[in-house]
């Protein structure tokens, strides 16, 4: 076994509880009335072009990307447009979507729906990007960043490493997992198709080193592929950050305020390169996802591959229902998810987890006084020092929040996760980002 | 010894000397020249420094103010128009007389009157539960009833009402600096004309929903009916995005719209009980109290009122379980107007009051 | 559904650390060197602990409650770890309403009057051990020799560094006075002079094991106070080992070991990034070695740290941890 390669700084081990590892991915149908919001991504809103009433197959352009930094939205079923109407999203605010009625399950012919590998690539590289950008491809890692963007390196600057981020480092899910293990030739190919739209030579696969089923896999598959190396990594959160992430493989820090590429590295999900390579070699737009859905009281802890648009009850009910004592639910992991008040939402391209949380854990403890233990300080992968941006927060101190770099977390939450005082650094932190970024904003509105 | 005296003595004159002479050139050198008309007019600003002219505080204002040609955008709210007389006498301007202004909550989502939708835990202020989702309420628009603006408020003008979880206006202690406007993330306080004795008319929801939504999220949501606009003999009613706005400027408070309000969104305050004996519900809210009590004491008896009314429903309140009272309160809403009128002696008042 | 979903920030999970559960994790790392001190000074030092935790513990619960009129925390177990520390920088023999004196001004001056835990900005056992120390300087250095466990009578004497500092005073050679003091191995086990809770070293650095084990606190501090301390001491002891005492001598006698284990690193009072760790404890090992070898005290421990308290607010102003991604922009 090759050594265990990490970030050095920070970090936390919370308690891994990947109770649905073992369960292979299922498909989970739909039926009824989805509701398929028009923004799932990071960056300017895609417009509607279909209409009220009309007709949609699957696969079919529902919204277009305005801009470069936006993705596209297709139909991820088949039937009628009922309505363009404002629908809740996860944060219980409305946002656009297009609400289709099923009806059948029709395919866009273009679409290869065979499960036939197609290796050779064809496409050039101009084409993959194309096709990226086409399919509404994002980071499904849960930060939906647009895929293309990240394939364009901007001029001026060069990517030299693919990494590809299988780390999955989040307690609970199993997405990734299941994905490396269950669907890894295809992987593979995709791993080649964002190597040639970089046009990088070598790319490695980063896997915590709790998933040494998916290790061997992927090590067997990628043995006669030149240029693609599987990583083991030591198990410690957040390794899947991209910056942790980059630091770990390759040792290069991204520097503050900078990109992956500034180092020569690009970083994509294994979700992603999937989607990558359904997109190019079976004309495939992303249309459906790979979901966990899992919690200590869920009767079925499964993964379950369904269609962006299903509503999140469904899968619920299909991992046995939710369970009586439920206090909170989590879209996405413990550590970064985020908690929902409603379940009629929709599972959109970023949604890696539902994650069931029965009522003694969800409750935070009291806050209480910091005993400046320091703990926030040494746990914090960035060298941030949280107690101190939390304080800054409470007493409306932005402009200091500033210069101490507030804006480089990366929110991963180990700061809130390890405090023996329950404070709620994060909170506050999240609050001085807000602020600083309208300061930001402003000082560049002014400057122009 | 006596030579240490000595000695100890002449080294700190020395010292001191020394010290003195650097000290007056350092000061020479970073002098300010500085118009002294700018003491002036800081002199007679009230010293608040709440910060509600748009500057930092005093004494930027009164540099703006010297600055300035025209006084057109200067205006320090605490000392109105009064002190902006007295700056402008100063410097030799015009003063422009602005109105006096009154902060006042455009929302009415009281515990009562909006179900709670889920719990919220985590740090106590509005901008984070805002930046987090809606609230705990399905209400997008609704005041999240953590207290951003209390803590803005320099002027203890604003109070939480344990009562209904929303916040209060003291009109006597409010001076109109805006801050808790600034501080609100939903927009919910606005800045409205001070009227004769406090009387205020206003539209107490934002929502932008289409009725039947904002009615879901809240019972005495504006749906944006028009009934008031209608209504409206002096045409300060606007309508848009789903509600009623009623220009402060225009209104001349004579609280037709308040009557026809299907939905309770229209607060009238501080105005005498009504002559009509018809329109039972506003009389029976608005005697003639103190306007500093007339918020905090009648919710309390509101809140008492209810329980002897609905005990019932309240109990099952408590449990969070308010679908109920809701349905039936929404019921009896959707009824006629005069039926509604009728039957809202008993338990509207409390409503208007209790918010 | 009936019942209503919790919304909250990430992250949905929380560490097992409590506050509570630290302060117990010191406590337990201070019990091989509290079964040392009744192994060496009898039953005294069984009780005395025990009344000076209860009399910190009160004190806390009546100031917070009727001085500050707030919520008494006393369920965060600092009081109790104030309380063992002040009595472990005590004689076994230390009259019971001295004790109590110096909890009070530990607790109610050396901590609440700033506010509580957290806002203190010197170790609280420290202020009471130093206000007894210049209040009552008789009974504070008369130090118990350890007789073992039968003695119910101790006799009393010098510390090792009573001893040395007398000796220097009246102009005698260190070389000389190595017959009257212990020997290392002594002190290390702990056949010495001294307070309950110093004298073994060897039951401190167990101590200190458990602290680094269970992530209490990080090697940072003591490691830098001990090696400052020894570096410093031995550069003296080459130069000139007539007029000082052996590096070794140094690091196992008196409070050093407590000092730095155990006092140097109270949360509250230390810096919080591990590089103003590290300044703290060369700045501590210095200013002890000054006081040792200079100072009126022999021991200079307690008045290093509090010195070095009072500095860190100052660390942690300009003492920042490395950031993530910094170098590389410089460069
Ligand atoms: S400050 Fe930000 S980056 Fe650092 S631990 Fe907290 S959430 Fe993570
Ligand atoms: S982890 Fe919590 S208690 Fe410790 S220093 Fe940070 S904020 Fe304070």
């Amino acid at each position: 076994m090759q050594k265990l390669k990490t970030f050095p700084k920070g970090g936390v081990h919370p308690p891994e509880h990947k109770l649905s590892a073992g369960s292979p991915i299922e498909t989970l149908p739909v039926s009824g009335r989805v509701a398929i919001p028009v923004v799932q991504h990071l960056g300017a809103p895609a417009e509607p072009v279909v209409q009220r009433g009309e007709e949609v197959k699957v696969g079919q352009l529902l919204a277009k990307g305005t801009g470069f930094v936006s993705a596209n939205v297709h139909a991820p079923v088949s039937g009628k447009v009922f309505r363009i109407d404002k629908k809740f999203d996860a944060s219980g605010y409305k946002r656009t979507s297009v609400i289709i009625d099923i009806n059948g399950d029709d395919w866009d012919p273009e679409i290869d729906r065979s499960t036939t590998l197609r290796k050779e690539i064809t496409a050039s590289r101009e084409e993959i990007i194309e096709k990226v950008q086409a399919a509404g491809i994002v980071g499904m890692g849960g930060a939906t960043f647009p895929t293309h963007v990240k394939l364009n390196v901007p001029r001026g600057k060069k990517a030299d490493i693919l990494i590809i981020n299988g780390v999955e480092c989040e307690p609970f899910l199993t997405a990734d997992h299941r994905l490396m293990l269950e669907r890894g030739e295809e992987l593979v190919v995709g791993i080649r198709i964002l190597m040639k739209a970089l046009a990088v030579t070598t790319a490695v696969i980063g896997i915590e080193n709790n998933k040494p089923d998916a290790i061997d896999h992927l090590t067997k598959l990628t043995a006669d592929e030149p240029g693609i190396t599987v990583q083991p990594l030591k198990v410690k959160y957040p390794q899947g950050g991209e910056k942790q992430l980059i630091k770990a493989i390759t040792g290069r820090e991204v520097p503050s305020g900078g990109l992956p590429v500034d180092v020569g590295a690009v970083v994509h999900n294994v979700g992603t390169t999937l989607a990558a390579y359904e997109a190019v070699q079976k004309n495939k737009p992303l249309i459906e996802r790979i979901v966990t859905v899992t919690g200590k009281s869920v009767a079925k802890p499964s993964n379950f591959l369904v269609r962006i648009g299903t509503p999140i009850s469904a899968l619920i009910d299909a991992a046995g229902g939710l369970p009586e004592d439920t206090g909170k639910v989590v879209l996405g992991g413990p550590m970064m998810g985020k908690a929902v008040s409603k379940l009629d939402i929709p599972v959109t391209k970023g949604t890696s987890g539902v994650l069931i949380i029965p009522d003694n854990e969800a409750h935070r403890a009291p806050v209480e006084p910091c005993i400046r233990c320091a703990k926030c300080v040494s746990v914090c992968p960035m060298g941030l020092e949280p107690y101190l941006l939390m304080d800054l927060g409470v007493y409306e101190k932005f402009e200091r929040a500033q210069n101490e770099r507030v804006m480089d977390c990366i929110e991963c939450g180990s700061c809130s996760y390890i405090c023996p005082a329950d404070r709620p650094l994060l909170d506050y932190i999240r609050l001085d980002k807000l602020r600083v970024g309208e300061m930001i904003r402003k000082a560049r509105q002014a400057a122009k | 010894m006596s030579d240490i005296v000595l000695y100890t003595v002449i080294s700190l004159t020395l010292l001191g000397i020394l010290a003195a002479v650097i000290l007056y050139f350092v000061a020479q050198k970073f002098k300010v020249v500085e118009d002294p008309r700018i003491d002036a007019v800081e002199e007679v600003l009230p010293h608040a420094n709440c910060g509600g002219c748009g500057y930092p505080g005093c004494r930027p204002f009164a540099e703006a103010c010297v600055k300035a040609d025209s006084l057109d955008d200067l205006f320090c709210p605490v000392g109105g128009n009064e002190v902006m007389a007295k700056v402008a006498e100063i410097l030799g301007l015009e003063a422009v007389e602005a109105e006096p202004r009154v902060a006042v909550i455009r929302c009415q989502g009281s515990y009562e009157h909006r179900p709670r939708t889920s719990r919220y835990e985590g740090a106590s202020t509005c901008a984070i539960e805002h930046a987090l989702y809606t609230g705990d309420t399905d209400c997008p628009y609704g005041c999240l009833g953590l207290g951003d603006c209390v803590a803005a408020c320099d002027f203890e003008a604003l109070f939480m009402d344990e009562k209904t979880g929303l916040p209060y206006v003291i009109d006597e202690n409010c001076v109109a600096c805006g801050a808790c406007v600034e501080a609100c993330p939903r927009d919910i306080i606005e800045l409205r004309k001070r009227n004769k004795r406090d009387r205020k008319i206003f539209v107490s929801c934002i929502n932008e929903e289409k009725g039947g939504v904002a009615r879901q999220y809240c019972k005495v949501a504006c749906i944006g009916c028009s009934k008031c606009f209608q209504v409206c003999p002096f045409d300060a009613i606007t309508m848009g995005n789903n509600l009623a706005f009623i220009d402060s400027d225009a209104c001349k408070l004579c609280r037709k719209c308040v009557v026809v309000c299907p939905t309770d969104s229209i607060l009238e305050i501080n105005f005498p009980p009504r002559k009509e004996p018809k329109e039972v519900k506003p009389a029976a809210a608005k005697k003639a109290v103190p306007p500093k009590q007339e918020k905090a004491a009648p919710a309390v008896a509101a809140a008492k009122e209810t329980v002897a009314v609905k005990e019932k429903e309240q109990e099952k309140e408590k449990k969070a379980e308010n679908i109920p009272a809701e349905e039936k309160a929404s019921e009896k809403d959707a009824g006629g107007e005069d039926e509604k009128k009728k039957e809202a002696g008993g338990s509207s008042p409390e409503e208007k009051k209790g918010s | 559904m009936d019942k209503l979903l919790t919304v909250s920030m990430s992250p949905h999970a929380h560490g097992r650390d409590t506050t509570p559960k630290l302060m117990l994790g010191v406590v337990i790392a201070l019990l091989p060197a509290w079964a040392a001190s009744v192994w060496f000074f009898g039953w005294g030092a069984l009780y005395v602990p025990v009344l000076s935790v209860l009399f910190s513990v009160i004190f806390e619960y009546l100031i917070a409650k009727y001085l500050l009129k707030k919520e008494p925390s006393i369920r965060d177990g600092s009081a109790v770890v104030t309380g063992l520390l002040l009595a472990f920088t005590l004689p076994v023999n230390i009259p019971v309403w001295i004790l109590a004196i110096g909890t009070l001004v530990a607790i109610g001056v050396g901590k609440m009057s700033f506010g509580g835990l957290g806002t203190n900005p010197f170790n609280p056992a420290l202020v009471g051990r130093v206000f007894l120390f210049i209040s009552f300087p008789v009974q504070m250095t008369s130090w118990p020799l350890p007789k073992g466990f039968a003695t119910a009578d101790a006799v009393t004497g010098a510390t090792p560094l009573g001893l040395l500092k007398e000796g220097m005073r009246q102009g005698e050679h260190v070389a000389n006075m190595v017959r009257e003091l212990p020997t290392n191995y002594d002190m290390f086990m702990g056949h010495m002079g001294g307070s309950m809770g110093e004298v073994a070293a060897v039951a401190l650095l167990l101590g200190f094991l458990y602290l680094l084990w269970r992530r209490i606190i990080t090697w940072h501090i003591p490691v830098t106070i001990l090696t400052t301390v020894f570096l410093f001491s031995g550069l003296m002891w080459l130069i000139n080992p007539a007029d000082n005492a052996s590096p070794v001598f140094h690091l196992l006698s008196g409070g050093l070991m407590l000092g730095a284990i155990f006092m140097a690193t109270d949360y509250v009072t230390s810096p919080m990034t591990p590089q103003g760790m590290v300044w703290y404890g060369v700045g501590i090992g210095l200013l002890t070695v000054i006081i040792r070898r200079w100072g009126a005290y022999p021991e200079g421990v307690q008045f290093a740290i509090l010195i070095m308290n009072a500095f860190v607010p100052l660390i942690n102003m300009y003492v920042k941890p490395k950031r993530f991604g910094e170098v590389k922009k410089n460069g």
